[in-house]
């Protein structure tokens, strides 16, 4: 499939997802479905779907340990074992997970490739991508996170200290969050670098564009909604509050603009368990990582291991014995 | 394909441009056999006489590959198979991002350029049948959703990229969620040997190693020459005739090693060592004829193939009632002894925990599978001061190490090696930090592509390690390259002579042989190659 074909495409499906909503609660008017049915039913896909995602997975033995190993094995006594990269025991391989999911580890130790002349290959440190891929995470998480003030009465203090603390530099009024810029810039490396960078463009499906062009405009979306096109946030957490206690209602005067980012993020949710997205909860699963190198200490057991035919020593024995007693081999049967 | 056919080595990759890449989409563009670059196909005898379907005689650049008429659905059906048996498998499938970390982490990608060996498209290629088949948005938005249905041509193109990854697991160490190109490719040539497409330089070494015992087909007696003239050749060194216990019953130790160390230099020089080192500390130990095989095509097969295979050691294990099994210096022998042995022929409960006779030293991470490697079982001689050494024998040789796959990927083992290195070596230099250790290159000749008519592509895949061993070299004047792995002494040394001449290959325990001074042994003019030591002449009654 052509680069700009898939990009094209994924920007086709998303600018006519926003034109669906924007018609739909407009000129349609149609407040009730897109304010109330659709998220109860974006929220029981998402959470359904990630379930029946999971039970998928965990339900597909694991056959084999095959543990990647990136440090020092635990072996002799006096060798140090690197359990963190290498954990022979839970505590490394929670360690080693915690560094996976909350540090990216691996991503982390990416390096850059460069062929010289005279066939001379020199390696640089690539940090950008681990670096604007956990911007864009943890901003993503920061952001999920202060939207729950929509959600609770009170709200949780947590709330109110990220809240505070995103909106510390108060560069303007309304105060912009630190987060949103980070991560609309975070989000928007990850989609230049899928374009400018010949080898990513060439393996980018339009799924990958799709995903980044959904998330980039819910983000586009929220901040016009807080900095351009102001709605009423009274309103919008009247709606969140009646959505979460199952007493929907839609309150008078909440500009279309709401409309297009919560049914943007519907989108989301409906998409995430059929998607690339679900490895936020795969890389739990991932064998390579979630395993301890401890296989020759303990043994692994395959719920499918099966007898196979192999050539017994007494078959063995049969086709060669007289040549093994001419060279003084001894045997089992004379 | 000969050394010689190829273009100069600074020619080789000149027209390689990580960053150019072809116009067409890489579904669209069709493999291109390029001799040199692939491997031939399997022998029907081969296949026969390990019961594997459709045995044929059939050739890569010919159109028909005299496939079964319903190869789609045997293809999908197994497919289907192992998704629901291998978690790893599933998950590998549904996760990645397509993030590009890992694109160029591989060797062939380096050396050659082909977008298709970056690892994220190599599993893409099945990835794509995947999601055509199986995912519910692939089934609706097919294309859309980049999913492709199973062709003639995509079956073509996995086979050509499926047998140009050498399952190094390189890749693996660099993705965020540990997706393990090996697994991918283990999988995706089991799929392709349920329609009868395999390569001979795998198929032959799993008949030979399924009916002999070994790689080559070597018969017992033949075995019992072939390590007897070793063992002539260390008399004539050191002036002694070690042991050289073969089929013992009862012996405390069975010792099981890959066949391209007694097959041919310079794994010999290793196996040499092997037997130095264990005569002078008089282990009570076994070779076996029936079992004389560690390396192991099956794991380049399929995970059934492997447990065939393997099953061998255990049986021989117990027939002969040894209390543990030690093992030799070899790379994907360690992936298979170490991760899948104990789960597919185990429990060895008929076998002990191991404990080194001459230290008391327990193996506490073997004790499982019971079986250690002799790296291990060395540098614990070694601590406890179990070995008279003198490095000065090895002055001539400046050596670096080269950390072979499934030691360092798959095991963890990078210290032991190390410590023994620097024991009975004064000159040891570490190449660059990125292409050592968990990092490390692959030799490019892995999972059975280490044949002559693949070449051309043993060659670009090997340029980053070739690379690294030219810059100690140049650097530190380094002329030996150390690895711990059959494959490697063979194809390194094929590497080495077009990469960077003037470096020799060899194993670890060639040089613990030679520093080794051996109770009686006479004055040694000779190193375990039969090369003089510089700097010590001959005594004169002996001329």
């Amino acid at each position: 499939m052509n680069a700009w074909y898939s990009v094209f495409a994924a920007l086709f499906i998303v600018l006519f997802l926003t034109l669906v909503s924007l018609i739909g609660v407009g000129p349609v008017g149609a407040k009730g479905i897109f304010g109330i049915y659709i998220p109860y039913l974006a929220a029981v896909v998402f959470f359904v779907g990630i379930v029946v995602r999971i039970i998928q997975w965990a339900k597909v033995p694991v056959p084999f340990n095959i543990c990647t190993t990136g440090g020092q094995g635990k072996s002799l006594p006096w060798i140090k074992n690197d359990n963190l990269d290498c954990p022979h025991n839970t505590w490394g391989v929670i360690g080693r997970m915690f560094l996976e999911v909350f540090l990216f580890r691996s991503l982390f130790r990416n390096t850059k490739a460069q062929l010289g002349q005279g066939a001379k290959l020199t390696f640089a440190s690539a940090k950008w991508l681990w670096l604007f891929g956990i911007l864009f995470h943890y901003s993503f998480l920061t952001i999920v996170l202060r939207h729950l003030r929509f959600f609770t009465e009170p709200m949780p203090s947590f709330v109110q200290w990220i809240s505070y603390f995103d909106g510390f530099f108060e560069l303007l009024l309304p105060t912009v969050f630190l987060t949103d810029i980070v991560f609309l810039l975070a989000a928007g490396y990850l989609f230049l670098r899928r374009v400018v960078i010949p080898q990513i463009r060439y393996l980018s499906l339009p799924s990958d564009y799709f995903a980044l062009f959904l998330i980039l405009a819910i983000g586009i979306s929220g901040v016009l909604m807080r900095q351009v096109w102001k709605v009423d946030l009274l309103q919008v957490k009247e709606l969140a509050l009646g959505l979460a206690s199952f007493r929907p209602a839609i309150p008078q005067g909440i500009g279309d603009i709401f409309y297009i980012h919560l049914f943007l993020v519907c989108c989301l949710a409906v998409y995430f368990p059929f998607s690339k997205l679900m490895h936020a909860p795969g890389v739990f699963f991932s064998p390579t990582r979630n395993l301890a190198n401890n296989n020759r200490m303990v043994r692994h057991i395959n719920p499918w291991n099966y007898p196979v035919k192999v050539h017994t020593y007494e078959e063995y024995e049969d086709e060669y014995r007289e040549k093994m007693k001419a060279v003084g081999l001894p045997v089992d049967k004379e | 394909m000969e050394l010689h056919e190829l273009p100069k080595p600074e020619d080789l990759v000149k027209d390689v441009k990580y960053r150019k890449l072809p116009e067409k989409p890489w579904m669209q563009e069709p493999v291109d056999f390029k001799p040199g670059t692939y491997n031939y196909p399997a022998l029907a005898k081969n296949l026969k006489k390990v019961h594997m379907p459709n045995p044929r005689e059939w050739h890569v650049d010919q159109q028909d590959w005299h496939l079964p008429d319903d190869w789609q659905e045997i293809i999908l059906k197994g497919f289907k198979d192992r998704l629901e048996k291998y978690r790893s498998f599933r998950l590998f499938m549904d996760i990645c991002v397509r993030c590009g970390a890992c694109a160029d982490k591989c060797h062939f990608f380096l050396g050659g350029g082909d977008p298709k060996n970056m690892p994220v498209l190599r599993a893409e290629l099945i990835r794509s049948v995947y999601r055509n088949d199986f995912t519910t948005v692939g089934r609706l938005l097919g294309n859309l959703a980049g999913g492709r249905k199973l062709t003639l041509p995509v079956l073509k193109e996995w086979f050509y990229y499926f047998f140009q990854c050498s399952e190094c697991r390189r890749c693996s160490v660099f993705c965020p969620y540990g997706i393990d190109t090996a697994e991918v490719t283990m999988i995706g040539r089991e799929l392709l040997n349920l329609v009868g497409l395999n390569i001979n330089w795998v198929m032959e070494p799993v008949a030979n190693c399924f009916m002999t015992g070994n790689h080559l087909g070597i018969p017992p007696h033949g075995l019992v020459e072939n390590w007897e003239f070793m063992q002539d050749d260390i008399e004539e060194i050191t002036g002694i005739k070690v042991n050289l216990p073969i089929n013992k019953k009862g012996a405390e130790i069975l010792f099981v090693v890959p066949s391209g160390d007694y097959f041919a230099d310079p794994g010999s020089y290793t196996f040499m060592g092997y037997l130095a080192v264990l005569h002078e500390i008089g282990l009570d130990y076994t070779w076996s004829t029936y079992a004389s095989e560690g390396g192991n095509f099956g794991l380049f097969t399929s995970h059934e193939m492997i447990k065939r295979l393997n099953a061998k050691i255990y049986a021989e294990a117990k027939r002969l009632k040894v209390k543990w099994i030690l093992g030799g210096e070899c790379g994907h022998m360690w992936r298979v002894i170490h991760q899948y042995m104990d789960t597919m022929n185990g429990p060895a409960d008929f076998l002990e925990e191991p404990v080194s006779p001459i230290t008391g030293t327990k193996f506490e991470n073997a004790k499982g599978t019971k079986m250690v490697h002799i790296a291990e079982f060395t540098s614990d001689l070694i601590r406890h001061g179990k070995l008279n050494l003198d490095p000065s024998r090895n002055d001539h040789i400046r050596v670096t190490y080269h950390d072979s796959c499934n030691p360092a990927r798959a095991v963890g083992l990078f210290e032991e090696p190390r410590d023994i290195i620097r024991t009975v070596c004064k000159n040891f230099y570490e190449m660059p930090e990125d292409s050592i250790r968990e990092k490390t290159y692959c030799c490019a000749g892995g999972a059975g592509l280490g044949n002559d008519e693949n070449m051309e592509m043993r060659m670009r895949g090997g340029l980053p390690r070739a690379n690294a061993v030219r810059y100690v070299r140049d650097q530190r004047g380094v002329n030996r390259l150390l690895c711990m792995c059959a494959i490697d002494r063979a194809t390194l040394s094929t590497m080495m002579e077009y990469w960077a001449p003037d470096v020799s290959v060899g194993g670890i325990h060639e040089l613990v042989a030679n520093a080794l001074i051996m109770k009686g042994e006479k004055k040694r003019t000779v190193d375990f190659r039969g090369e003089p030591i510089p700097g010590v002449e001959p005594d004169e009654e002996e001329e």
